[in-house]
């Protein structure tokens, strides 16, 4: 129950986005379609889960006055490896995606989640934590991008269902902007009722 | 003419905030108030430029040399990381009033992406080291003013009565939006 509760917390209560507003960087440039939203989503998961379950393993052995430098480097390293990883298989991605995935180093939510949370806990909790987490992100990049990509250029997992072109405007950079203020404006006015 | 076309083009037209998406975290989070998003943007020039500078030759000289560009990322971060440390020590020793103007910013900009970005976009780029760092100067000054501007219009807003839901980052994010939209308007500058 308590293992449910701590998986779920990602998604509604404790969104790193739409709650916590973490990560905004890669959240905004990279949902310009739903897809490439969930392929960020993704990516940030794998690193949020191995550092989570690595930084766990380790808590006990990192001197406390180093942690944060012994946290960046083992985050740093899965990065490298989701970054050669995708650069071999789905190149395609890892070309729309370009700078972002190197920068998930400096995304929040992973190094938050390590000195928040998997440095505190069991290896199980910190590995569903991690899970939780990322598909919570996941989700949150998949709607923005779902939103951008059916006002922007009327299609929905790259499938047109409007002929013609859309409100362009949504699928550059001052859309990406409007959509997530609205969409966290919207979380603020649920969470308030 | 070609290094004035690298910093127009990296202020205005792919400005580092409000085109590229790059250190979105401190832009939402310094701009409550002009006098702290001037000391932030001072901060973030001087520290862009002087890692652009020190990543670039690590590249060149160390990762290029050994053959090892796919420890960049790690190499870079750790790089970033002790470079802003450091620079925080020498400034305290060194220049008291200086360090009390961006002291208390130092230690955000090592999670700001847009350092790592910049340093990882000149190597991308190809350019030679004077364009490097002028690149790199040239895009944290737009980050400054883009940084000085949603400040400046979220203290006007102080007053204004807004919807209970749209306070606080929705509300930033739109102004950011038009913001955006505004700056849009100087693609036109260079074909």
């Amino acid at each position: 129950m308590n293992q449910l509760n701590n998986f779920t917390k990602g998604f509604i209560r404790e969104n790193p986005i739409l709650v916590l507003v973490l990560g905004t960087c890669p959240t905004l440039a990279t949902t310009s379609s739903s897809l490439n939203g969930m392929g960020m989503g993704i990516a940030t998961t794998f690193v949020l889960v191995g550092s989570n379950v690595v930084i766990s393993l380790l808590s006990g052995v990192i001197p406390d006055k180093v942690r944060i430098p012994a946290f960046i480097v083992i985050i740093a390293s899965f990065v490298t490896v989701v970054d050669l990883v995708m650069q071999a298989y789905v190149p395609e991605l890892y070309e729309k995606l370009g700078i972002f995935i190197p920068l998930i180093v400096v995304n929040c939510i992973v190094l938050g989640r390590a000195e928040a949370y998997a440095s505190k806990n069991s290896v199980l909790s910190s590995l569903i934590d991690g899970i939780g987490m990322g598909l919570g992100f996941t989700m949150a990049l998949g709607i923005l991008g779902a939103f951008r990509e059916i006002l922007g250029s009327g299609a929905i997992f790259g499938y047109k269902f409007i002929d013609g072109d859309g409100i362009l405007i949504f699928i550059l950079a001052p859309g990406a902007f409007i959509a997530l203020g609205y969409l966290i404006a919207l979380i603020n006015r649920i969470k308030r009722t | 003419m070609e290094y004035i076309l690298i910093i127009i083009s990296a202020v205005l037209i792919n400005n580092v905030v409000l085109a590229q998406f790059l250190g979105i975290c401190p832009f939402l989070g310094v701009s409550n108030k002009v006098s702290t998003a001037l000391g932030m943007a001072g901060a973030v020039v001087f520290v862009i430029t002087l890692s652009t500078l020190v990543t670039y030759l690590i590249q060149i000289y160390v990762l290029d040399k050994l053959g090892i560009a796919f420890m960049q990322t790690i190499t870079f971060i750790l790089v970033i990381a002790a470079l802003v440390q450091m620079v925080e020590i020498i400034l305290k020793k060194i220049s008291q009033p200086l360090y009390q103007a961006l002291g208390i910013y130092l230690p955000l900009i090592t999670t700001n992406c847009a350092v790592l970005g910049v340093a990882i976009l000149v190597i991308k780029k190809n350019y030679n080291l004077l364009e490097a760092v002028v690149f790199g100067a040239a895009t944290a000054v737009g980050f400054g003013l883009a940084l000085i501007i949603l400040a400046g219009i979220r203290e006007q807003l102080e007053l204004v009565e807004i919807p209970g839901g749209m306070k606080g980052v929705p509300l930033s994010l739109v102004i950011a939006g038009i913001l955006a939209l505004a700056f849009m308007g100087f693609a036109g500058i260079v074909k």
